[in-house]
Formats: C-alpha cells, sequence, structure tokens
C-alpha cells in the first residue's frame, strides 16, 4: 500500500468517524426531555435523583460489560468506595460536593488502576470470582473499620455545602437532582465521545474477537486496564452523588445485591449502546416501585424472576431495537 | 487441635456442598450461581422432617438428597438445558436470578429466621480422643463425608457411568456418537450433584447456620472451593475444601477481628497466580 493510499484510509476513516459523532434529533430530544422533568415532575425529584444516579452505575457498568465484554460481578466495590470517600471526605475534611466528585473519582481511579491487574488475565469465570472477591473484602472491610465507617449503623452526620457555594440542598430533591443530573450528562457526554473514538472502537474489537483484536496490534492489556479504571471512576462518581445526595452511606452499598441489581438494569435497557443503562434505570426504578408497593417484603423475587424470565427469551432480542435505532442513528454498524 | 478437627469436618461440609458445583462448573461448563439454594433446600427439607414430622435425623438426611435432587432434575430439565450453550453472562444473570427467587421463596414459607435441626443425642456433646476433645457430631461427619469422597471418586474412575460423564464431558459430540445418553447423563449428574448439595445442607445446618440468606452467604465459599481446587479431579476441591475450612475455622478462632479478610484475600491470590487452580494438572 503507497503512503497515499494509507493516507486516504486514515482519513476516510476520520470523516467516518466524525460522521458517527454527530447529534441525531432523537437523542437531543431525549436530553431535552430528561432536563425538563427538572420542572415539570417536581414531586417526584427524589426517585429520579436516585434514577440519575442508579444511571450513571449503569453507564459505568456498560463501558466495561457492553463494550468490552468484561463480566463483573463486584462493580459495587467501587460505588462503594466512592461513596465512602465522597462521606468520609465531607464529614472530615471539606464539604464542597464537587471536591467529593474529585476526591471519589481520583481514590477509585487508583483502585480501578490497581484491582484492573488482576483481571485482565484469566477467563470470564476468574474474572467473576476476582471481581466478586474484591467486593466481599471491600464489605469486609466497611463492616469491620466500624471506628472509620460506622460499621453496620453506617455513615451518619454527614453535611454538604452548597454546590459552587450557590446551591443549597434542599429537601425535595430538586437541588440533588439537577445536581446528578448534570453529573450524568457531562459524563455521558465523554463516555458518547470515549466509545465512538478509536479507542473505542478497540473496545468493542477486543470484545468481539480478543485474539483477533490482538493480532492487529491492539494493546489488549493496556486498553483493559484503561477500560476497567474509567469504570471504576465512573462507579465511583456514582458512589459519590450517592453520598452527597443522600448524605448517608450504608454498608448496603458494597453488598452483592448492588452489583447484581445494575447488571438486572444493563440487561433491562441493552448493553453496549449507552442509553441502556439510562433506559434500564428507569425501568428498573418504576419496576421497584410497583412492586414493592405490593409486596414490600419479598420484591427481590420478582426481580429474581424478570432475570430469570429475560435470559430464557433472550434478552438480545428484547433489546435489540433501541441498540440498532442507536446504531442507525449515529450512522453504520455500531 | 480442636481447631484443626473442627476446621477438617466444617472443610469436610464445604466439599460435600461444593462438589455438585464442581461437577456443574467444571464438567458441564455452567456457571451456576444457585447451587446454595439446593443445598438450602436440603437444610430446610431436614428441619421440616425433624422439627415438624418427627422424623429421625438419620432418615431425613438421605431424604433431604433425594429431596434436592429431585428438585435439580426438574430445574435442568425445565430451566437449565435452555442456557448450557449460553455465554457466561447469561448464565450468570438466570442464576442470580433463581437466588433471588429462593432466598425470597424460602423466607415467605419459612420465615427469616434461623432454622435449627434436632440432632440426636447420641451425636451430641464430646469426647476425649488421645487427650483431644472432638465434637461427636463433627467426627460423624468427617466420617460420613471420608467414605462419601471414597464414594464419589470410585463412581467417577471405576463405574461406567463414570467414564460415559468423563467421556460426555471431554467430547460430547463424540460421545453422542458413540451412542452415550449424553443428555440424560447430564441430567442425572446435575440431580446427583444438587442432591449431595442437599445432604450438604442438612449436614452443615447446625455447622453452618440456616436461613433464607444462605445461598448468599456461602456463595463465595463454594466457588472458592471450586476455584482453587480446579475441576479435573474430586480430590483437588476436596483438598481445597479442606484447607479452606481449617483456614476459616482457625483464622476466626485465632485472629477474629481479620478472619474473613483471609479467606477472600488467598483466594483472589490463588486465581491471579494460577487461574486453573492449585491443584489441577494443566
Amino acid at each position: 500500500m503507497t503512503a497515499s493510499a494509507t493516507r486516504s484510509t486514515i482519513d476516510r476513516i476520520t470523516a467516518g468517524l466524525a460522521a458517527r459523532r454527530r447529534w441525531h434529533p432523537l437523542e437531543i430530544a431525549f436530553w431535552l426531555a430528561a432536563f425538563a422533568t427538572l420542572v415539570f415532575l417536581p414531586q417526584r425529584h427524589l426517585v429520579l435523583n436516585e434514577i440519575a444516579i442508579l444511571a450513571l452505575f449503569a453507564l459505568s457498568l456498560d463501558l466495561l460489560l457492553g463494550y468490552t465484554g468484561i463480566v463483573s460481578l463486584g462493580h459495587a466495590a467501587f460505588l462503594g468506595l466512592g461513596a465512602y470517600t465522597a462521606g468520609l471526605l465531607a464529614k472530615h475534611v471539606n464539604a464542597d460536593p464537587l471536591m467529593g466528585l474529585a476526591a471519589a473519582a481520583g481514590v477509585c481511579g487508583v483502585a480501578g488502576v490497581m484491582t484492573s491487574f488482576l483481571i485482565i488475565r484469566g477467563t470470564d469465570l476468574t474474572r467473576l470470582m476476582v471481581t466478586l472477591g474484591i467486593a466481599m473484602l471491600l464489605g469486609e472491610f466497611a463492616n469491620k473499620a466500624s471506628w472509620l465507617t460506622g460499621g453496620a449503623d453506617g455513615l451518619q452526620g454527614i453535611k454538604m455545602a452548597p454546590i459552587l457555594g450557590l446551591f443549597k440542598f434542599d429537601l425535595r430533591g430538586t437541588v440533588a437532582y439537577a445536581y446528578s443530573l448534570c453529573v450524568l450528562f457531562v459524563l455521558f457526554l465523554l463516555a458518547r465521545r470515549i466509545t465512538l473514538s478509536p479507542f473505542g472502537a478497540s473496545l468493542t474489537a477486543i470484545r468481539d474477537n480478543p485474539l483477533r483484536a490482538t493480532a492487529i496490534g491492539i494493546p489488549m492489556r493496556r486498553r483493559l486496564v484503561t477500560v476497567y479504571t474509567l469504570a471504576a471512576v465512573y462507579a465511583g462518581l456514582a458512589g459519590a452523588l450517592m453520598a452527597q445526595t443522600t448524605q448517608f452511606v450504608s454498608l448496603d452499598v458494597l453488598e452483592l445485591h448492588r452489583s447484581a441489581d445494575v447488571l438486572l438494569v444493563l440487561v433491562i435497557g441493552g448493553t453496549g449502546y449507552l442509553y441502556g443503562g439510562i433506559i434500564g434505570a428507569v425501568l428498573f426504578k418504576i419496576a421497584q416501585d410497583v412492586i414493592s408497593s405490593i409486596t414490600p417484603e419479598y420484591w427481590h423475587f420478582w426481580i429474581g424472576l424478570i432475570l430469570v424470565v429475560f435470559v430464557l427469551i433472550g434478552r438480545e432480542r428484547l433489546t435489540a431495537w433501541p441498540a440498532k435505532l442507536y446504531a442507525r442513528m449515529i450512522g453504520g454498524a455500531a | 487441635m480442636t481447631i484443626l478437627f473442627d476446621g477438617v469436618a466444617y472443610g469436610m461440609v464445604l466439599f460435600v456442598l461444593s462438589c455438585g458445583l464442581c461437577i456443574t462448573l467444571g464438567l458441564m461448563n455452567v456457571v451456576n450461581l444457585a447451587h446454595g439454594a439446593f443445598a438450602m433446600a436440603g437444610g430446610y427439607a431436614t428441619v421440616v422432617l425433624t422439627n415438624r414430622m418427627g422424623v429421625p435425623f438419620l432418615a431425613a438426611l438421605p431424604l433431604a438428597f433425594v429431596f434436592s435432587a429431585a428438585i435439580g432434575l426438574l430445574l435442568e430439565r425445565t430451566l437449565y438445558v435452555h442456557i448450557y450453550g449460553r455465554s457466561h453472562l447469561d448464565q450468570v444473570l438466570f442464576t442470580i436470578g433463581l437466588v433471588f427467587m429462593s432466598i425470597a421463596g424460602t423466607d415467605w414459607l419459612m420465615g427469616s429466621q434461623q432454622q435449627f435441626v434436632k440432632i440426636p443425642d447420641a451425636l451430641k456433646g464430646r469426647m476425649d480422643v488421645l487427650g483431644v476433645g472432638i465434637s461427636r457430631y463433627r467426627l460423624f461427619i468427617v466420617v460420613l463425608c471420608g467414605l462419601l469422597v471414597v464414594a464419589l471418586q470410585m463412581i467417577l474412575s471405576r463405574t461406567r457411568f463414570g467414564s460415559q460423564l468423563r467421556a460426555a464431558v471431554d467430547d460430547g459430540r463424540v460421545a453422542r456418537g458413540l451412542g452415550i445418553p449424553v443428555t440424560r447423563v447430564f441430567a442425572a449428574t446435575f440431580a446427583f450433584g444438587s442432591g449431595l448439595a442437599g445432604l450438604g445442607g442438612a449436614l452443615g445446618a447446625e455447622i453452618l447456620g440456616l436461613d433464607p440468606t444462605f445461598p448468599l452467604k456461602f456463595l463465595l465459599y463454594f466457588m472458592v472451593v471450586v476455584t482453587v481446587g480446579g475441576t479435573s479431579t474430586i480430590t483437588g476441591p476436596f483438598l481445597a475444601a479442606l484447607l479452606l475450612g481449617v483456614a476459616d475455622v482457625a483464622g476466626k478462632y485465632y485472629i477474629p477481628s481479620v478472619g474473613a479478610f483471609i479467606i477472600y484475600t488467598l483466594m483472589i491470590i490463588v486465581l491471579v497466580v494460577r487461574p486453573q487452580g492449585l491443584f489441577s494438572r494443566s
């Protein structure tokens, strides 16, 4: 291949990626609708805040699972780590929310890099076990180190300062929701940019065929470390938001059912197209609301049933259409 | 010494609980996180049989085995068959769903409190063997489980069924071509493994405790046994279970504040250093 031919190929690829990064009207409508809820659904802001945080958490897992094909059963580890970091920082050092976000991102980034070396080896099964083990380890630590985390009573007495010194958190959750939604939106933009870059394309290549990906020269180990760290940071930010907006952290954030719930959210919404986590979070919270209003104690039974049914029917079949729609919107095959 | 013995008994129970998982996971390549649910079924069956119906404990044990095996067979035929060839993620989601259902279902049926199994007087108390205090019940467990291990090894290596199973696992298509009823072998194996879990749940109710969160609480232990022990033999998981049992009991006794850390850390290290398990050949 001559130099000019290589040049034109690169130009074509660059142009293609740029075209795919353009926003589709439907996407714009989606986000306008999301921000419109700030005005139109004022009495639902508390639950909408939870949805936004869950969506961010699911988005984080989507980067890992949907785009790179890494199965994690312990993603709650980073959620919890971020939550405790933000909570402790606010309690003991500085109550500024943005500072808390930065600290949570930093801590989870470091933890992500460190643990990523444990998951880049081995098969799906070892990854499952290792991620699960890490989450259990952290959970056990948070339980035992009650002098730091409050143990089973949870971390209490978090008082947040106003955001940017301007917006005080209110009881109805409007500020909290606006805050979470903005963070979610910014991080979504970032994730969108990343997944539609050559880097993102290399991740899907690893997911679809690891052997081939290595053969064409993708540095698989480095990619996995990067994406795992990125996902850890996202999850940590979700945890930080949770700690800041509820002003409370309990051991519950590190439990297995958190990791399982977020898997379910992604399964409901569909993996590998970014919006899946958000749509899934909305549906999941609605389902949780409906079911727990009928049987408050046993709602996990129905969650379990949904999981089983989804797998039996074939989750790809159920969630294929929005993913395809997204693929068409960004032009060409995703 | 007493701690060592208790650890061994604990490990034995863990082995019986998890060897069914070795089969489904290692041999049939199905990530069955719901394995603990079958164990729980066996445990609860024993509780109901001994405490409410007055069946003697020793007679309840085989019944627990049969009960769990029946549930295993039923679920295998109706549900698990559909996920055999699927991705690990699907299997994880599916079996986690089953776990949630079993927890909530048991909670609804039996209540969330801890259950206790009535063990016969002959098995209660301690006795002295060469100056070492040994609980009779634990001795009973060690003997029973020891016999089970030998029996399992014999079944797998000496019987026709064992060789059929190994053939079906090594290469299902060829085995089918040779006229081995692979589907039936798998179903029988799954049922047998579930039954063993049920037996383990019945035996272990006294040592491990039994409440609706059982499948989640011990999920990691089962997985540790299987992953650390490797899945190519029976002896690997057996040694791993013993090691885990002794380490856990000793850890909780000597350094209670860091007890659980040891197990998790050990597991992660083993998984990272030797992903195929400590005792696997390849």
